[in-house]
């Protein structure tokens, strides 16, 4: 700690940082540009500027540059120096010598760093009065809006997704007042974090262009604290609304999780909400296509939702209060989990693993601290793309440490940092069937078939002197590799393996498993990260269910009449021919869901079911942590919680197990009572009651325009706004204004700070935790014993199968996952559905690129086109996963050619 | 009168290595080599007091010994032989003239520091140069003064030429490394030092050519003829220049200390019939304009610094009564804005203000919130407030500017026109 | 398309750096040296020699005033604007040379593809002020009289 005395106050601080983010975690206003808390200083901008003292004695001082200055011990500084604010409002004079004034056209009006910095610097008349220079600004694709004349050059664009994300396809050009950011040419940019340049970019240069077709300001829409639907990482997102649309997603910070930051698909995923295809009202089948109101429909399910003879699918994308309400309609007997049975075992496992085995899973802030690698099986940038992102960090670890050390700098020095390490990479092992982008950063990256991977895998535990069988018959060049791994390993202080559902394979769990144990038992404190596949694929696995194959049984056998299919699309997990005929077989199929989908269309009864944004509930990530998501607003039509639907079901057919409950509170409180797995949940979030100064928070900012005049198209008087019974959240403006805790913050938002920019006086310390916390809690923490050893048995060998390939999945960011392929945008990225195969099997089955492909699978024919990849393994093909317009969802699985 | 940089260069010729050697040429490496350890060369030239030829001044051995000598890997010199500050042309005498000069001080110098590597940061513009020195390198690892194992010391340097590609600040030595290093020449900041963190991250020295031909000398001569050879209390001689309206426009090596008068009258051969002197930058573009008022001061760092300028590269351009001195800072600040890497604000954005608004001035268009603007920009362009020196030095020509030749500026805000005449842009 | 002539100069430079990139600038000059400007197809193929993306490149390539970027005459004339040679007639031989050139302004290039015309800040020859190079020529104490016999001299 140091002593450090700002404008005659002393405050106690840590050592080491830098003066700016130390100003900023003391609360004090200080304007900066360039400096971002995740990217480190540089000291471009020189808007920080702060009057330093030698001592005491010292009246004249010497401007300094805060995010350049480690805190000493007995600095002596001054923010208010007259000085120092009279160059910190030129410094937005001359920013503003280019910058178009155009903010009342500019989509970041109102939520702009440079406006929030214009006014705090007291900037507010121009003396400039020559002409401006003018810029062309390009095409990035569908995702962003490029407007270059607003760019005031703090480099935080480039130095986020060159230099933090590793994105190669955009730059800094040009010199002196011409420099331009932006692309070589015209054309999308290519990270899968580009929307993250909305947020760090602190004016209107890069904006969110999905956004625009529905534009709103800031204080105009109707926020919550939302969790991202996009995969199984739950990144804590800031979902806005207005006239009814779910307009845009912004990251919603959480120390512990994703950081500042969002990947492209959580962002822009969101538009499957505003779909047209989207289920708004109730719909049986064979009764008038006259709207049918929800009494009318419950009457109707009274009959059919027999006990004993209804059965109910759950979904990994449904929140635990839904899957819970319905698992206690049907009864846990009847309770069938909707995932693939591949998928299904996949997650138990890893389940298994983490809640059995002695390594502790990491949060993503935790992975971004390991200093090794091991990544199995898994195409990280495409199933669990944040925390690819944070291997990107973790393999800078060891060689930045380093050279902190030899060239005497801190971490927050960014560009010394960066230029004494070099392109130096910490280690970092990539095994998967094909090249990943992320082999770039990679010591070593190996392609082989997941079978032979999770040999690797064994083989390393092995060397890691684990009591595990020999793997024989590695090639020479696997044995190397094991052992490079082994010893990159040993040598971390927090090595990290990463491995998951996206290698299809049971093998590969098991394998990082055991060199997980096996560094634990030597005594790291390793970490193993396990990736799933949806938002609650855990929630799901813990809240446990039969297989999906038994449910097909109990139908076909006719032993239930209905099933009751949660939020769940059953020809993702099923294969076509396989869903045709369960779904034929049901009597009566009752779904709740978002989307027309291909279940829809054999349902017998539509409930329509609210979205996340429509929505309160509660999911658990791959880390096993329980983290509440908020209804944003309240939907069109029949539309509501499906758990609403459900409970309401529930009272009609008067189920004893779900009697008296009514709002969310009461199921997580059951759910917590009847589940210990669960336990704490009821308290992720303060209760409905909640109030602070008897007030409850408010979803909209106190400027929120319109309210009265919105709705006048309808009627001149102004509706009632909706009431929030389920939750502390209120529908309007109104509300209490100060700081709400820190699971229920709606919109980062602090007088002087309109900008994202703000989350800063709601840490603890910048970069750090929030200040009661960060959201969520970990319901699942290492076994202490360790009572499960390690797995014994090494697959086998992969061999191919003459006249066969083995079909694996393919991940993509933009199209694996079933909603967000709902946003145009999203859908212009996504690959045309294909079959990957190498040359030389192609070769065999005579087909070229380009060519249709027939296969086989359960005797169903199937036609794709092919995709040449010499890096694919022989007798192994790759088809992409999830994506619309296949029709095959369990794989790996052996096709015939 | 001793000239011991220059008295070998004959007009038209460059010394090749037998002329080098026959003028006593690499008798200072073999000294070092079989003579001296790297700590003694160190402990030599910051006993010389020898100050930095690039403009700062600063002591080339202190600058030495901030290496780090226990630390394992590369370690690399280069020379800075950027030389792209308008008015300047003495490194292109030393460079075109006596190549092996600076090839032996860099020799010495890299094994003061135990650099492994070296490089010569030559602008684009000087073609004769970068003939001499490729081929005086060559000549060089031929005679086995370069390479491995030097003189069967066991000390091996490389040494390679790169010419640069354009840009003023590929001068800065932080953002010349980064040019080296095929980046944007951005300066970097300090700390680290480029002694510590420089060239690919490892230790680095840089030194001006003149700085660096001047080591053979002092190890072959010592620091007391060294400092006798000033006038003043800054060893050495130095190479001075004039340029502008004088009858002889040169570059002459003297005595540290000549002072401005002889220069300007005894070398230079007084203004040209019919101009008057109205002021100079003493060192170059980016030094602060010195008036008749001190035409007796010393031309070392200490005596000009005192006047309120500063020595810089020691080569005078010099204003007259027939120039517009607002054209003069106006010519000059554009150089400077041109010249910015565009990194950091006050640079990149005040500087073409501030060129703007010269322009407004010459065309007549100039108001007195004008000249407020220019003394704010000089107040807070000043060092440390900017990333690095450029804007500063760009400063120092208009704040003088503005002190020596207010009424000028005046004059054309009242007369809304250049007195001087019109100009073409 | 880089010519094989191209390919084996880069790659002589790359082998005086440590790192593959470290040589972009020399590949810059070695293409520019051969083709007087380097195109984006250029820009492209360097980037793929040193394992670098087009954009990075780029990045350098537009950095630098002597790196052209785009199409340039067979002879570029560089004149010297800075201030001594201000000072002794600069001004002059620009308002020559623009005539004697039938262009516009700086940047320009002449209608039969001879000369491009650019500004370059101090050429290091202030006591011979005003001067110009012309590719690898340096001409000094120039005077207006002396631009069309140089110009002659170039095809
Ligand atoms: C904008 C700028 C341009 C510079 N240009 C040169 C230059 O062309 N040649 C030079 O030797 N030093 C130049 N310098 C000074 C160098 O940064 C550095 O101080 C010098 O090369 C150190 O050598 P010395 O210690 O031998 O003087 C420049 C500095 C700045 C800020
Ligand atoms: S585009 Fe935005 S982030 Fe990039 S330099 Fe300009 S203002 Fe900064
Ligand atoms: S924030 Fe400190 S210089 Fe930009």
């Amino acid at each position: 700690m140091a002593t450090i005395h700002i404008d005659g106050k002393s405050y106690e601080v840590k050592e080491g940082r830098n003066l700016l983010e130390t100003c900023l975690s003391l609360g004090l206003d200080l304007p900066y540009f360039c400096w971002h808390p995740a990217l480190g200083s540089v000291g471009a901008c020189r808007q920080c500027a702060v009057k330093s003292f030698k001592d005491g004695q010292d009246t004249k001082g010497k401007l300094i540059m805060s995010c350049m200055e480690p805190v000493k011990d007995q600095l002596r500084i001054s923010i208010s120096d007259k000085e120092a604010a009279a160059f910190r409002e030129q410094v937005i004079g001359w920013l503003m010598t280019n910058h178009p004034h155009d903010c009342a056209v500019c989509d970041e009006g109102g939520s702009c760093h440079l406006q929030d910095m214009t006014v705090m610097t007291g900037h507010s008349y121009r003396n400039y009065h020559f002409t401006k220079r003018t810029y062309k600004n390009q095409y990035l694709g569908p995702f962003l809006n490029h407007e270059m004349n607003r760019c005031i050059q703090c480099y935080r664009c480039v130095r986020f997704y060159k230099d933090f994300a590793g994105g190669k396809d955009m730059d800094v050009f040009a010199a002196h007042n011409h420099v331009y950011f932006g692309r070589h040419q015209d054309g999308v940019l290519e990270s899968e974090f580009s929307g993250n340049l909305a947020e760090v970019c602190p004016t209107g240069v890069f904006t969110d262009k999905t956004l625009q077709h529905h534009y709103t300001r800031k204080w105009d829409m109707t926020y919550a604290p939302s969790v991202c639907q996009g995969c199984g990482l739950g990144c804590n997102i800031i979902a806005g609304e207005r006239y009814g649309s779910l307009r845009q997603i912004t990251t919603r910070y959480n120390g512990a999780v994703n950081g500042y930051f969002l990947c492209d698909r959580g962002r822009y995923g969101y538009e499957f909400v505003n779909s047209p295809r989207r289920i708004k009202e109730v719909a049986i089948r064979g009764l008038t296509d006259t709207a049918i109101d929800t009494n009318t429909a419950l009457q109707y399910l009274q009959d059919k939702c027999k006990p004993g003879r209804t059965i109910g699918i759950g979904s990994p994308r449904a929140s635990l209060e839904s899957n819970f309400v319905l698992q206690q309609l049907v009864g846990p007997d009847h309770f069938y989990l909707g995932v693939s049975d591949t998928e299904h075992d996949l997650v138990s496992l890893a389940l298994k693993i983490l809640r059995q085995g002695p390594v502790r899973t990491p949060s993503m802030q935790e992975a971004a601290a390991a200093d090794a690698v091991l990544i199995l099986g898994e195409d990280l940038l495409n199933t669990a793309p944040m925390l690819a992102l944070s291997v990107r960090q973790a393999v800078r670890r060891q060689p930045a440490q380093e050279a902190m050390h030899t060239a005497h700098v801190l971490s927050w020095q960014d560009a010394a940092v960066r230029e004494a390490m070099q392109d130096k990479h910490g280690p970092c092992f990539i095994l998967h069937v094909q090249p990943t982008k992320l082999d770039e950063i990679a010591t070593g990256a190996y392609h082989t078939a997941p079978d032979n991977i999770a040999r690797i895998g064994f083989a390393v535990c092995r060397l890691l002197k684990a009591p595990v069988p020999e793997v024989k018959d590695l090639t020479e060049q696997e044995q190397q590799l094991a052992q490079q791994i082994a010893d990159a390993l040993m040598a971390a202080e927090r090595p990290l393996v990463i491995a998951g559902y996206g290698s299809g394979c049971e093998g590969v769990l098991r394998a990082a498993a055991n060199i997980g144990r096996a560094l634990h038992d030597s005594g790291k404190p390793a970490m193993l990260a396990l990736t799933t596949p949806e938002c609650n694929s855990m929630g799901l696995e813990m809240l446990g269910g039969h297989r999906l194959e038994s449910a097909i049984d109990a139908v076909v056998n006719g032993e239930a009449d209905t099933v009751i299919v949660l939020e769940n699309d059953l020809y993702r997990r099923l294969d076509k021919p396989v869903a045709d005929r369960f779904l034929k077989h049901c009597r009566e199929l009752v779904l709740l869901d978002h989307l027309y989908n291909a279940t829809a269309e054999m349902a017998t009864v539509l409930l329509p079911g609210g979205t996340f944004a429509e929505s309160d509930g509660t999911l658990v990530n791959n880390e096993g942590r329980a983290q509440r998501f908020f209804q944003v607003f309240t939907p069109p039509g029949a539309i509501q919680e499906s758990w609403r639907w459900l409970l309401m079901l529930a009272a009609a057919t008067g189920n004893e197990r779900l009697k008296h409950m009514a709002y969310l509170d009461d199921i997580t409180r059951a759910i917590a009572q009847r589940l210990p797995a669960f336990a704490g949940i009821e308290r992720l979030t303060p209760p409905a009651d909640f109030r602070i100064a008897g007030q409850k928070i408010p979803r909209e900012p106190h400027r929120y325009s319109g309210r009265t005049a919105m709705l006048a198209d309808v009627n001149v008087s102004e509706p009632k706004p909706p009431e929030d019974e389920d939750t502390a959240l209120s529908f309007t403006m109104e509300g209490y204004r100060g700081e709400p805790p820190s699971s229920m913050i709606p919109f980062f938002w602090w007088p002087g700070w309109n900008s994202v920019q703000s989350i800063n006086k709601f840490q603890v310390e910048t970069g750090g935790p929030l200040h009661d916390g960060d959201p969520g809690k970990r319901l699942i923490e290492p076994g202490s014993n360790g009572q499960h050893g390690y797995f014994m048995d090494a697959p086998e060998h992969f061999v191919p199968l003459a006249g066969h390939l083995l079909l694996i999945p393919l991940y993509h960011i933009f199209g694996s996952d079933e909603l967000s392929v709902h946003t145009p945008a999203v859908a212009e990225r996504m690959p045309a559905p294909y079959i990957m195969l190498c040359p030389e099997d192609a070769q065999r089955y005579q087909v070229a690129e380009n060519h249709q492909l027939q296969i086989a699978i359960d005797g169903h024919p199937y036609t794709l086109t092919v995709k040449l990849n010499p890096a694919m393994q022989k007798g192994i093909a790759g088809v992409p996963a999830g994506m619309p317009g296949i029709g095959i969802s369990e794989t790996p699985v052996i096709a015939k050619i | 009168m001793e000239a011991p940089l220059t008295s070998a260069i004959q007009p038209g010729v460059s010394l090749d290595i037998k002329g080098y050697e026959a003028a006593g040429g690499y008798q200072a490496l073999r000294k070092v080599l079989q003579q001296m350890t790297p700590q003694e060369v160190t402990a030599l030239v910051k006993e010389s007091n020898l100050r930095g030829r690039g403009g700062a001044g600063f002591s080339t051995g202190m600058k030495w010994s901030f290496v780090p000598m226990d630390m394992e890997g590369p370690k690399y010199l280069v020379a800075n032989a950027d030389e792209m500050e308008p008015g300047t042309f003495k490194d292109r005498w030393l460079l075109e003239g006596n190549p092996h000069q600076l090839i032996e001080g860099m020799i010495i110098s890299a094994y003061a520091i135990q650099a492994g590597i070296s490089f010569v940061f030559l602008r684009w513009a000087y073609k004769e140069a970068a003939r001499e020195i490729r081929r005086a390198i060559s000549e060089a690892y031929a005679a086995g003064y370069l390479g491995r194992n030097i003189l069967g010391s066991g000390f091996d340097l490389e040494m390679h030429l790169h010419t640069g590609v354009g840009r003023y600040m590929c001068g800065e030595e932080t953002a010349l490394l980064n040019s080296l290093e095929g980046r944007r020449a951005v300066p970097r900041a300090k700390p680290p030092f480029p002694q510590i963190s420089g060239l690919f991250g490892r230790p680095t020295i840089v030194n001006n050519v003149e700085t660096l031909s001047y080591i053979p000398h002092i190890v072959s001569k010592g620091v007391a003829w060294f400092q006798g050879l000033s006038r003043t209390g800054d060893g050495g001689t130095k190479i001075y220049g004039v340029s502008g309206r004088v009858n002889k426009p040169g570059a002459w090596e003297l005595p540290m200390g000549v002072t401005m008068r002889e220069l300007l009258e005894e070398y230079a051969g007084g203004m040209q019939h019919g101009y008057r002197f109205r002021g100079a930058l003493p060192g170059g573009a980016s030094t602060d304009f010195l008036t008749d008022a001190h035409l007796d001061t010393p031309m070392d760092f200490t005596a000009v610094a005192a006047a309120g300028s500063r020595l810089g590269t020691g080569t005078m351009v010099v204003l007259d009564d027939h120039t517009c001195p607002v054209g003069f800072v106006h010519n000059l600040e554009h150089f400077f804005a041109q010249e910015s890497c565009g990194f950091c604000t006050p640079c990149r954005e005040g500087l073409p203000w501030t060129e703007k608004i010269l322009y407004a001035l010459e065309q007549g268009q100039g108001t007195a919130a004008d000249l407020e603007q220019l003394d704010l920009h000089t107040r807070l362009l000043g060092p440390g407030n900017t990333f690095c020196a450029l804007a500063p030095g760009a400063m120092e020509p208009l704040q003088s500017a503005l002190k020596y030749f207010r009424e000028d500026f005046e004059q054309h805000v009242h007369e809304k026109r250049c007195p001087y005449g019109n100009h073409t842009y | 398309m880089l010519t094989q002539t191209e390919i084996t100069k880069i790659e002589h430079e790359v082998q005086q750096v440590p790192v593959r990139k470290a040589a972009v600038i020399e590949a810059l000059k070695i293409v520019q040296e051969q083709r007087r400007w380097v195109s984006d197809e250029n820009v492209e193929d360097i980037a793929a020699l040193l394992g670098m993306s087009a954009d990075e490149v780029d990045s350098v390539a537009t950095f630098y005033n002597l790196i052209f970027r785009q199409p340039v005459g067979r002879h570029v004339i560089l004149l010297c604007d800075s201030i001594s040679c201000w000072v002794m007639g600069y001004e002059d031989i620009r308002h020559t040379l623009l005539e004697l050139l039938a262009i516009k302004k700086y940047g320009q290039t002449t209608a039969d593809g001879r000369f491009t015309l650019l500004p370059n800040p101090c050429l290091g020859t202030c006591d011979h002020a005003p001067a110009l190079m012309i590719d690898n020529d340096l001409y000094r104490d120039l005077k207006v009289e002396m631009l069309q016999g140089i110009l002659n001299k170039y095809e």
